[in-house]
Formats: structure tokens, sequence, C-alpha cells
């Protein structure tokens, strides 16, 4: 990785002041569409990119150096997580002895969220890839 | 039965970390055929008492194709000999190859080879079968391009896959006929159900198959892709182009005479392609010096007698050529792997410059010595009786006897003077200096050879077990009925033997006169000029430069003519698709609409337009942001919140994206001229209010389709999800999802490579040069294609 | 509304081709966000246009209520869009990195070197 390069503008202090409160916010609503998609409007694509869209934003107002410490993971290494995981749900039904990607659906309810069955696993895999893609692109842009 | 055809392929990946063990490497390796070869051996009473062993496994099952395995007295004996064979060729490469460095790479690629040809001949779907056939030609070409860095073998191989998978292609629409007509894809039920030579598709899906098996084993006018193949080492070429692979094409046939055979065409075809094969290719083998080449062809003739055997009309015939398979691969696989002996200890493969070896190798000229005999119709080697029962077969013969046991006699007695030629020029007579001095043979080398080599002599000894154990089954299976089989060596005198006497003193007078026989055919030599190896590198080549031209003409390299040429072609064919064939009687789409929409689509149209006139980049970004929200917006209107937030975020997120790299672009700039602009805006115009109408044509025959109600019924009881899109893209088409994350996965690597792999400031620099020096160049194709 | 949009449809086309058959390399990528808005608008449209209740079912219920919008053709809308997305930053990177490393934006000027197919 290149150093992000210390950026000689100053940031705009309503921009910083900002984003403290609106990436957590940004972050949470990200979750929460991912979340209730399976019922509500919302759901992994829109998910990933709000919260691209999050990181991307802190990105802007502090460094790109630090948005990448918050994310922890280098972002391609999110979009092979991401591929993982929805490819893993896939395999899931194997073990009943079902096609590729048959839905499986846990037997208990789990509160708020409903019953867990391999599709949220799957739409947790879009949710990660698209981020990843997301921050992959806008981060190496912003580090040019 | 599912295990032992993939056994193989298993080992096959691991072989790359097995041959680490060293110089043992091939009598590792040779236990896996070994161990097959034992558990075929198991099925012996089964088979001997006609029973068939089917297996069968579902593969895709919605489209019915089973992974069905069958073993009767045909495909059991078959599967020994590749097996069987393969235990020697095994443990003969491991010694041949001892210092090849890709030696991991070359048992891959043969276990692959032995695990297709298993599955092949022990497939008992149609489809199965054509799979596994598609991977020994697959392997083959693998295997005969080996030495990648030859070129000659890098030709000889593309060469014979272009063939061989041409024939394959041939084969598949010959089978899916086949199984089209019979109404089974397996080949057990076809051999059981009702016969199909009335059939109306008996005729393509009989030329269909024979093409198949046809160049698969070499027969006239596809026989050139065999000699060629003998670039590849000499295991290979003993194990492929001799012992199993090209005998595919023979067990096809042999596998289809029951349900395909007994017909005028079939009678007549077989006899007629073979039989002009086996001439050909004993009349091309004794003009060779090459070694290899002098076997290649031998070989081919050898195909040839086969498939003329296969199609006379004689029950006998079956019997015949299953003995003759027997008997030739043993003496064949025998004397390629010599030729590979030879080769390696003499460096050379010229029969001219070898001689006097029997006393260096002694046991190597005593396996070529049995091998020969066989090859030679020597009593008692096998190959005595194979040559008898040829002969009784075309004297039995109801019509042109005399003819077919007269060329079968002339072929014969070439091959008598081949046999004479291998052994008697290398072993014999004064010993030649050679580049490299021979020494004594090892015991992985030599142990092959002399194991088929005594195979040829045993064979003869305990013809009866033979003939009950070996051939019997197999025959059964071919006429598809039970078949005892008698086998002995002295029937008394005969017909059969004054014709063997006569072969034999023919070969031995043609192999005295063979130099006059060489300078004749010489000047006779027609095939190298006109010969079909001539019509496939002509063939190659047009194609070739078809597409060259092809690529010329319309890879021009403009992109706007390209755009240009699509719409122009678009607009013409639709629109007249849409005039023609279209009634515009239907009903408009109602005229309703709201205040807030005819807003909306005011600003989306005034936003576009503003795009197109702008004259800084930063308007036009800002202005295709407003067309974007103005599109979720009429999500919004219009029922799909999905959608609308998915526009949304996407839409944020390409602001971000253009305002970042905007600024690293060029500014507008205007290249054309008013007249092509004018032509431009025109084209794009028409092609706009063609796609206007389309839509309104199209609203008017909307009608709710299937999807959408099994949708909407299934969303919450099968899948347990409220927000059907949502559902849909998760779980109903979760597979298509799959691929487009990847796909977006892919993009963004894509970009990552594009900003990391950037070119050095010095090759950019010389890319720029190159490129000025090509733009002057252009210049003047520049001029014409804009005055277009 | 339908008509209208077939019309908004027709000319996002028109005016993303004409963008696209123009040789500056930036005006290119304009027309290219175009096209895809129209393609967008165009399978919306085409899907059949609805006011009604989107395609969600209420709780407690087994079918959505009729009329409900056709959630078919925005499954197919929703992964474009993203994709979309994608494809434009790839073509957008490419095209900059092109021009930054031959150094021209008429594309005129960036054909294959002949003899290089």
């Amino acid at each position: 990785m290149k150093p992000a390069e210390k950026d000689n503008t100053i940031p705009s202090l309503i921009l910083l002041t900002a984003t403290r409160y609106l990436v957590p916010v940004l972050l949470l609503f990200s979750l929460f569409l991912l979340t209730r998609g399976h019922n509500e409007p919302g759901g992994g694509f829109v998910g990933g990119l709000v919260a691209g869209a999050a990181f991307a934003l802190y990105g802007i107002a502090h460094t790109v150096h630090d948005a990448r410490r918050l994310l922890r993971f280098p972002p391609r290494v999110l979009i092979g997580i991401g591929l993982l995981v929805a490819v893993g749900s896939g395999l899931f039904s194997l073990f009943y002895r079902r096609p590729f990607m048959t839905g499986i659906w846990s037997v208990v309810e789990v509160p708020v969220i409903g019953k867990v069955g391999t599709p949220g696993i799957f739409d947790i895999g879009v949710f990660i890839t698209v981020l990843g893609m997301v921050l992959q692109i806008v981060f190496e842009l912003m580090e040019e | 039965m599912l295990v032992a055809v993939l056994s193989g392929f298993g080992l096959s990946l691991a072989a790359p970390w097995a041959v680490r063990v060293g110089r043992l490497r091939g009598w590792l390796f040779a236990l896996l055929p070994l161990l097959l070869t034992l558990y075929f051996l198991s099925f012996t009473p089964a088979v001997m008492t006609g029973e068939a062993i089917t297996a069968s496994y579902n593969w895709v099952p919605s489209l019915g194709i089973q992974l069905s395995f069958y073993l009767d007295g045909l495909s059991w004996l078959f599967a020994l000999l590749v097996s069987g064979t393969g235990i020697f060729i095994f443990i003969y490469a491991g010694a041949y190859m001892a210092d090849e460095p890709l030696i991991g790479r070359f048992y891959a690629y043969i276990l692959i080879f032995m695990a297709s040809m298993l599955g092949l001949v022990l497939a008992d779907n149609l489809l199965t079968l054509f799979i596994f056939w598609e991977l020994t030609s697959f392997s083959s070409y693998l295997l005969i391009g080996f030495k990648h860095k030859d070129e000659a073998a890098r030709k000889a191989a593309l060469q014979a896959l272009l063939i061989t998978s041409g024939g394959g292609l041939a084969l598949m629409a010959g089978l899916i006929l086949l199984g089209l007509a019979g109404n089974s894809f397996e080949i057990s039920a076809l051999v059981a159900g009702e016969c199909l030579t009335e059939h109306p598709f008996y005729v393509p899906t009989l030329l269909l198959i024979l093409a198949g098996a046809f160049t698969k084993s070499a027969q006239v006018p596809f026989h050139f892709w065999l000699p060629g193949a003998m670039t590849a080492p000499s295991p290979v070429s003993a194990y492929l182009h001799s012992a199993t692979m090209v005998k595919a094409g023979i067990y096809l046939l042999a596998r289809f005479t029951p349900i395909l055979g007994g017909t005028a065409l079939w009678h007549l075809l077989l006899p007629a392609v073979g039989g002009l094969t086996m001439l050909v290719g004993a009349y091309l083998s004794l003009r060779q010096v090459d070694l290899k080449r002098i076997l290649a062809y031998s070989t081919i003739s050898s195909l040839g007698a086969l498939v003329f055997l296969l199609g006379l009309d004689i029950p006998l015939a079956a019997q015949a050529a299953i003995v003759f398979l027997i008997v030739h691969s043993m003496y064949k696989g025998a004397l390629f792997l010599i030729a590979g002996i030879l080769e390696h200890e003499t460096g050379t493969r010229d029969v001219t410059a070898l001689g006097g070896l029997a006393r260096i190798m002694p046991l190597v000229a005593l396996a070529a010595g049995f091998a020969a005999l066989s090859m030679a119709g020597i009593p008692p080697f096998f190959g005595f009786v194979s040559k008898e029962l040829l002969y009784e077969t075309t004297l039995g013969l109801q019509d042109n006897a005399i003819l077919f046991t007269t060329l079968a006699v002339i072929a014969n007695m070439m091959m008598v003077a081949v046999a004479v030629l291998v052994f008697v020029r290398p072993f014999t007579g004064q010993l030649v200096e050679t580049p490299q001095q021979p020494h004594a043979v090892p015991l992985g080398l030599w142990l092959g050879p002399l194991a088929l080599g005594l195979g040829s002599l045993a064979a003869g000894l305990v013809l009866a077990q033979v003939g009950a154990i070996l051939i019997a089954p197999a025959v059964s299976a071919v006429v598809a009925r039970p078949t005892a089989v008698k086998l002995a060596l002295w029937h008394g005198v005969n017909p059969m033997l004054i014709l063997s006497i006569l072969t034999v003193l023919g070969g031995l007078v043609v192999y005295r006169y063979r130099h006059s026989y060489r300078r004749i055919s010489n000047r006779l030599d027609m095939g190298r000029q006109w010969g079909p190896a001539k019509w496939y590198e002509f063939g190659l080549e047009a194609m070739l430069s078809l597409g060259r031209l092809q690529t010329r003409v319309l890879q021009h390299g403009y992109l706007r003519i390209y755009l240009l040429t699509i719409n122009l072609v678009f607009f013409v064919l639709v629109g007249l698709t849409l005039v023609t064939k279209h009634d515009f009687a239907g009903q408009l789409p109602s005229t309703d609409l709201r205040v807030h929409e005819a807003v909306i689509a005011a600003i989306i149209a005034v936003a576009m337009i503003v795009v197109l006139f702008a004259r800084s980049r930063l308007a036009a970004v800002v202005s295709l942001g407003v067309v974007g929200y103005g599109i979720a917006l009429i999500f919004v209107f219009f029922g799909a919140p999905d959608l609308a937030m998915t526009q949304f975020a996407i839409e944020t997120l390409t602001v971000i994206l253009m305002v970042l790299i905007l600024y690293r672009l060029p500014p507008f700039a205007t290249f054309s001229s008013r007249g092509q602009r004018i032509r431009d805006a025109v084209i794009a115009l028409s092609v706009g209010a063609l796609i206007t109408t389309l839509v309104l044509v199209s609203t008017t025959v909307t009608q709710p389709t299937l999807l959408t109600s099994y949708f909407a019924e299934n969303s919450v009881p099968a899948a347990k999800g409220r927000n059907i899109v949502n559902v849909i893209l998760v779980d109903f088409r979760g597979l298509d999802t799959l691929g487009e994350i990847t796909v977006l996965g892919i993009a963004a690597l894509g970009v990552y490579a594009l900003l990391r792999l950037r070119t050095p400031s010095q090759r950019k620099v010389d890319l720029t040069a190159t490129v000025e020096t090509e733009l002057v160049a252009e210049q003047d194709k520049s001029k014409e294609v804009e005055a277009m | 509304m339908t008509i209208v949009l077939a019309f908004l449809v027709g000319g996002l086309y028109a005016g993303g081709l004409y963008m696209m058959m123009r040789r500056s390399i930036v005006k290119l990528i304009m027309g290219l966000i175009l096209l895809s808005y129209a393609t967008t608008l165009l399978i919306f449209t085409v899907g059949g246009l609805t006011r009604a209740a989107p395609p969600i079912v209420p709780a407690g219920v087994s079918e959505p209520p009729v009329p409900f919008a056709d959630p078919v053709p925005q499954a197919l809308i929703l992964t474009a869009i993203v994709i979309s997305f994608g494809v434009l930053a790839f073509a957008v990177v490419l095209i900059e990195q092109t021009h930054r490393s031959v150094g021209t934006d008429d594309s005129n000027n960036l054909r294959g070197i002949e003899g290089e197919l």
C-alpha cells in the first residue's frame, strides 16, 4: 500500500463535525437496511452502497489512510470475503442433498431479525462485496 | 466402478508431487493400473457367464444425463487392455524419462488419458461416452505436444486435435441423433430396443458416427495425423497411438454393431474404407526409414484391417477382429517401446543407421524377436492364429471373397516385410556406429516389451483358455448373442494354411527387394503433393487468412464508426421488422399524467439537453446527477422504493467518482466537423425515435407474466420474505445475483490493476513516440474515414 | 405518464448515442452514463408502470394485495444499476489511464497498432 499523501488543504470544520455524527448513523442505517431487506425495502445492494458512501465520506473529511484504518480490511479482501460468504451460503443446501443455493431456514426464530436462513447469509455476502467494490474504487481514486 | 474410472483423474492431480519419490516413481504409478487390472479381473466369472454389470449415478438429472457404466465382455476386454498395458507403460516411462524435469506433468497427462479411456469403454450413456471420448482427444493433444519447445511437436499436436475433435463434433451430432431415434441415451437400452436401421435418421446417424470413429482410428483420408503424432515420447506412442486410443474408433464400431450394423451401407462403407486404409498404410509403412514412422504406418494398416473386418457380412468377422485387436495391441505396443529404447540408447531412430544391437541388449532383442514373429504370423505365436482367422473370414464371404482375400494377403505380405525390417536391421549383423554409445538397458525399460512379447507367445500356447475367457464374451457382445469361440493352432492342411505360408514367403521377397520398392514408390509419389495432409494444411491456412481478412475489414479501430454501424443496423433491421410485421392497431397507453410527474420528466429532459450542449465538464456532471436523481424520483412515484434507494445511493457515488476523476481528464474538445455532427445527430435521433416507438408498441401488448404471479404467490410461503424484489435477488434468482456481484468484484479489481500497473515514465515516453509515428502513418486513412 | 416516459427514454437514447459518437473521450463517458440511465428507464417503462403499492407482502398475509408493481423488472434494474456503476468506474479509469499514457483525447488516435491483431 502506498502511504496516503497528507492533504495540505484543511478539511472543513463543518464537514469534520458532520462526519463524526453522520458516519456512525450511516453505518447503522446500512446494517438496518441489510437486516430488514428481506421483508421491507432494503437489502444487501443498497446497504452496501450506503456503507460504502459512509466510509467514502469519512475518507473525504479525514484522509483515505484513516478511512482504511477504520475499515481494517483492504477493500479487495472484502470483495473476496463477500463472494466467499455468498458462495458458502449456497453450499449449505448440499448438506441437505438439495441443489446448490436452495434456501435453508432455521427452525427457531431469532428475536428482532426473525427466522435466519441462507438467503439472508447470501445477502450479507452481497453487502460485503458491494462495500468492497465501492471502497476499492473510491479509495484508489482518492489516493491518486 | 465410478471410483475405478475416476481414480486416474484423482491420482493425476497428485502426480506433480508424487514424482518426488525419485527413481522408483514408475513402479509407484504402475500400482494404479495394476490395481485396476486386478479389479477388472475380479469380474471374470461374471463376464464369462455373459452377465453385464451396470452402475449408474445421477449427473445432470434435470437434463436426463446419467453417469452410467456398463461392463460386458467387450468393455471388459478393452478395460483390461487399457489397464493391463498401462502397468508396463507406466513402469517403462519411469525409466525412459528418468531425467525429464517435467515428469510430473507427464504422469498427470497420461493418468488423465488412462482414466478417460476407461470411462470411454465403460460408458453406457451416450453423452458420458462422448465426454470421455473428447477427454481422450484432449489428453492425446497434451501428450503429443509434450515436448512443447519443439515446433514440430506443437504442430503435430494441433493437427491431431483438430482432426480428432472435428470427428468428435460429428460424433456428438451422431450420438444425439441416435439417442433421439432410439428414444434412449443408454447403449444397453438401444441394443435391447427395436431395430433402428429403418429409421429415417439411420443414414445421417451412421455417417456422423463413422466420421468420429474414422478420424479417431486414423482411417484414410484422416490417417495423416497418426505419423505426425510420433513426435510424442515413445511410451505415449506405444500406449495411445497403437494399443488403446486409436482403438477407440474400433471400440465404437464394435459397440454399435448390434445397433447400426448389418445394413448394406455398413457392409459397403466399412470394408471399403478399412480395406483402403489397410493397403495405404502397408504401402507407406515400408517406404519409411524412421522406426517410429514405420510402426505408425503399419498401425494405420492394422486399424484399417480391424475396420475392414468389422464391416464384413459374416459372423466369424467379429471373432477375427477381436483376436487381431489383442494380437496387435501386444506386438505393436512392444515394438513401439523397443523403438523408444533404441532411440534412448543410440540417439537415432533411423533403421538404416542401426545394426548388431542384439549383442548389447539381448533381452530387448528377444522381445523384439517375439513381437516381430507374432506380427509376421509365425506359429505358435498369437499372430498366426489371427491371420488364419482373417483368411478364414474373407474366404467364407458370399461375395467378393477372392477380391478381399487378395487384399488381405497383399497387406499382410507387407506387414511380414515390416516385421522382418524392424527386427533384422537393428539387431542383427555388424554393430554400427551410432550417435550415442549404447549400453545395457535397465530393467524398467526391457520389462514392458519383454512381457508383451512373451504374452504374444503365451497366448498362442494357451489358445483354448484365451478363446473362452477373453475372446468369447467380447464377441458375444459384438454380435449380441452368446457365441462360443474355439481357437486352435493346427487345423490341418487347408486353404488358410497355404495362404499363410504364401504370405510369409511373399513378405520375405518384398523385404529382399525393399530398396527397389522404395525407389519405385518414391517415383510414384503423389501423396506428398496431393495427399490429405496437404488438404489439411491448405484448409487451415485458408481459414486463418479469412480470419485475418475479416478482422482487417471489420475491426478497423474507429470506435465511432463501430457505434455508427451498430446503430444503423439496429435501426434498419428493427425498423423494418416493426413496419412489416406489426399492425399498429393496439390501444395506446393511458394519457393519465399528474403534475409532479410531468415536472420531473421536464427536469430530466432539460438536464439532458444541458449535458449535450455544456461547454464545461462540471456543468455536464452536475446535469447528469440531476438526470439520475430525477430517475430515482420516478421510481418513488411508481412503486419501486428499492430501486429509488439504490439509485440515490449510486447517484451519490457516481458524483463522487466523477468529481474525483474529472479534473484529470481533458476538457471538452470538438474534433468533428459540422457535417459529421449533423449526420450523427440524425442517426441518434432516428434510433431514439425508434426506441420510443418500440416502448409505445410494447406497452400496448403488456400483460402480466406468469413469472410475476409465481413470485408473488411463492415469496412468503416458499421463501419466507415479504419484499418480493429482494426475495427474487437473493433466493429465486440467487445464482444470477452471484454472477452479478462477481462481475462487480472483477470490475473493482480491474480498476485496481489499471491504477497500480501504471506504465513507468520511461515506457510512457516510448509509447507516446510510437503512437506519434503511428499517427503520421494513419493520417491519410483517418481522412478517408472522416469523409464518410 | 407512459407516453411521456417513452419519449424521455427515446430522448435519452438519442442523447447518449450522440455523445458516444463524439471523438472526445470525455464525451464518450457522458454518453455511456446517459445510455445506462436510458436503459434503466426503458426496462422500467416496458415492465409496466403502475402507481400502485410496491411489491411487498403485508405482514400476516401470504400474497400482496392487487394491484402491486411488478417485481421482476425491478429486480433486473436493481442489479443493473449497481453493475453499471462498476462498469462506469472501470471505463472512466481506463479512459483516464489511456489519456495519460497516450496523451490524446481523440478516440480516432486510439487505434491498435497494425499487425497486433
